[in-house]
């Protein structure tokens, strides 16, 4: 109990860091926000007032703990773009990005498996090569890389594939929530869900291959560790198969390593959801963290930084976690 | 952007054994072909106004999105004689792509070796603290570490440069300050497992300071790794400063870069596909140089790897 209480200490603590740095750093930016929201030719006092409104007339260290208190109350101040509070523009947005992420993970986790059993179980020298190369190739490319590769290729040569946007605004369809890939699952709605999944499948696997590289790397020898054990020859005597015994014994061996080990790079994943939202324009926190950037945003770009900071503290802490359950060795105290 | 961890991953889970020849050739290829493409990145960046035809920066209306010379079948329509006194095209300006090209690869080496050398002070001299003396030291620095990476990279880089300004020095500066933490694990983490060696003992009982004993003893082992680290460092730091220009917040300062005309491209993509393609080769050909050297000169610097 003590441990769990240690580490929800520290996991406040990191985003109290997070919070100084952040709100430090956004009040050195240049560029002023009450002048973009500003008409042209208004008064002094007009602009005194707006100043008022969101604080901005108070010192910085008095801005931070304003903040701080309406944060702990959940409340993280307007969004000067939208002019909508920022916790309810990020709680509309955060569905298209979870859904991206929940996505890529899935095409990431299918293509390490599916590459490392192969290589596993056909153990030629020419699928090795070939499986290290591709997987080597995928690693080396960041995901923003991938995702020009792709927008190339589909002005080029496949002229009907979208490369915009979450769906077509002229078929759309009603949903109840933002989820729609999800939503369309739920509901049975299979058409809707194929002509979704068409615009999800490339922004979610430019970012799956530098993380199904990773996966790739850790399975593939983990799977040859576990099939150097006795327990596969004992199998090979009985007769099985190499598949069987590649899937039936040596996965169940290989998959706890492998999720304890690739689980921290989910946060590399998360991170370039920035990117890929921009370049293919989905409605996603990404793509408002760097609208909010460019038109200087103050507290939207305060919210989403510390949306992001509280997911990648909690899946470095669980993959922490995971990788003492994975290795008992490391569960003993030192 | 993400290597450290999966590489730190390669080297504890390893590539299997009995591939002792195979892994010899395969590190003497990665270095040929390394060498070879940051040769040609090195000769471009330092003789780029010799070997460009044109100026990179001069518009010329009447050359506006012409194709490469091999699919430039009028080149009478441009007004030109020649088409291969355009080997890649041009731009919505009429720039002469190729000479950006050239021109862009001398922001690229700057911007990569400036930052992997800032990065890689940083990172050392903290990470090698952090492990050697541990206790409260070990930990300011790595609660420091932990702030750093509950952000999303991307992100605080480009907060940073809007703070800092779009001068080449600030995104020099922005790209080191965000990714130092990646050589300080890496350094932390090789420097606790090698200090309970007995060789550090040794040095200690003969009268080792420890400043001696980290650059004498310590380091030259840890040497390999950092190679191949500062090596990726570069590539992460040239993708970097593309995502900025990519976002419209690099080098404004009239100076050529690969990002932007890989954003240019992107906007003209459906008109001059070339504008943004040769570019992106040219990153993803020397981002694959980089990793490759990186790995094969740890493969010949480290004899542990070798035997």
């Amino acid at each position: 109990m003590t441990r769990f209480a240690l580490s929800l200490a520290s996991i406040g603590l990191t985003l109290l860091g997070v919070s100084v740095v952040v709100f430090a750093i956004l009040r050195l930016v240049p560029g002023d926000p009450i002048a973009m929201m500003l008409p042209p030719g208004a008064t002094d006092e007009v602009r005194a007032n707006l100043e008022r409104l969101y604080g901005l007339d108070k010192s910085i260290a008095q801005q931070y703990l304003i903040w701080l208190g309406d944060v702990v109350r959940l409340d993280f101040g307007t969004s000067t773009q939208f002019r909508l509070p920022v916790l309810e523009v990020i709680l509309d947005r955060l569905p298209a990005t979870l859904e991206l992420v929940l996505l890529a993970s899935l095409i990431a986790g299918l293509l390490a498996f599916t590459l490392s059993i192969l290589a596993v179980w056909l153990q030629t020298p020419l699928a090795t090569f070939v499986i290290d190369g591709l997987s080597g190739l995928a690693q080396a490319i960041p995901d923003f890389l991938w995702a020009l590769i792709f927008i190339l290729i589909v002005t080029l040569f496949l002229p009907n594939m979208p490369i915009s946007g979450r769906f077509d605004p002229r078929t759309a369809q009603e949903f109840s929530t933002n989820f729609f890939l999800l939503e369309s699952l739920v509901t049975l709605r299979f058409q809707a869900f194929a002509e979704l999944m068409r615009y999800a499948i490339l922004p979610a696997t430019a970012l799956a291959l530098p993380l199904a590289a990773g996966i790739t790397r850790v399975l593939k020898s983990s799977l040859e560790e576990a099939m150097a054990q006795d327990y596969v020859m004992l199998a090979q005597t009985k007769g099985k198969s190499r598949l069987t015994i590649v899937l039936g014994e040596a996965l169940r061996n290989a998959m706890v390593p492998t999720i304890a080990l690739t689980s921290v790079q989910l946060t590399f994943l998360i991170g370039g959801t920035v990117l890929i939202e921009r370049q293919f324009s989905l409605p996603g926190i990404g793509s408002a963290a760097i609208s909010a950037v460019l038109n200087r945003d103050l507290p939207l770009i305060q919210g989403i930084v510390m949306i992001f900071a509280l997911i990648f503290i909690l899946i470095n802490l669980s993959s922490n976690g995971l990788y003492k359950l994975a290795d008992p060795r490391l569960r003993k105290p030192r | 952007m993400s290597d450290v961890e999966r590489f730190a991953l390669s080297k504890e889970t390893g590539t299997g054994s009995g591939l002792e020849r195979s892994a010899e050739s395969v590190s003497r290829l990665r270095l040929i072909f390394g060498g070879l493409v940051l040769g040609l990145l090195l000769i471009a960046a330092l003789f780029a106004p010799q070997i460009a035809l044109h100026d990179p920066t001069l518009d010329d209306l009447f050359l506006i999105n012409m194709p490469p010379a091999w699919l430039n079948s009028d080149p009478g329509y441009y007004g030109i004689d020649n088409p291969w006194a355009y080997p890649l095209g041009t731009d919505s300006l009429g720039r002469d792509v190729a000479s950006r090209l050239i021109h862009g690869a001398r922001v690229a080496v700057i911007v990569g070796v400036s930052v992997a050398c800032l990065a890689a002070t940083f990172g050392v001299i903290l990470g090698a603290v952090s492990g050697f003396y541990g206790g409260w030291i070990d930990a300011i620095i790595g609660r420091i570490v932990d702030v750093w990476l509950a952000f999303p990279p991307v992100l605080l880089s480009i907060i940073l440069v809007a703070l800092l300004g779009t001068t080449l020095t600030s995104v020099i500066i922005v790209v080191a300050v965000i990714d130092w933490t990646r050589f300080a694990r890496v350094v932390r983490a090789d420097v606790l497992q090698q200090r309970s060696r007995d060789y550090i003992d040794a040095a200690r009982i003969t009268g080792g300071s420890d400043f001696s004993i980290l650059t004498r003893e310590v380091l030259p082992n840890i040497l390999p790794l950092l190679v191949t680290l500062f090596f990726f460092e570069i590539g992460i730091a040239i993708v970097v400063e593309t995502i900025l220009s990519f976002v419209s917040l690099s080098v404004s300062s009239g100076a050529v870069t690969w990002g932007d005309m890989i954003a240019e491209g992107r906007r003209v993509l459906n008109e001059a596909w070339w504008v943004m393609t040769f570019p992106v080769a040219a990153l993803i050909l020397t981002i694959l140089a980089l990793n490759a050297t990186g790995d094969a000169l740890r493969y010949y610097l480290d004899p542990v790897l070798r035997k």
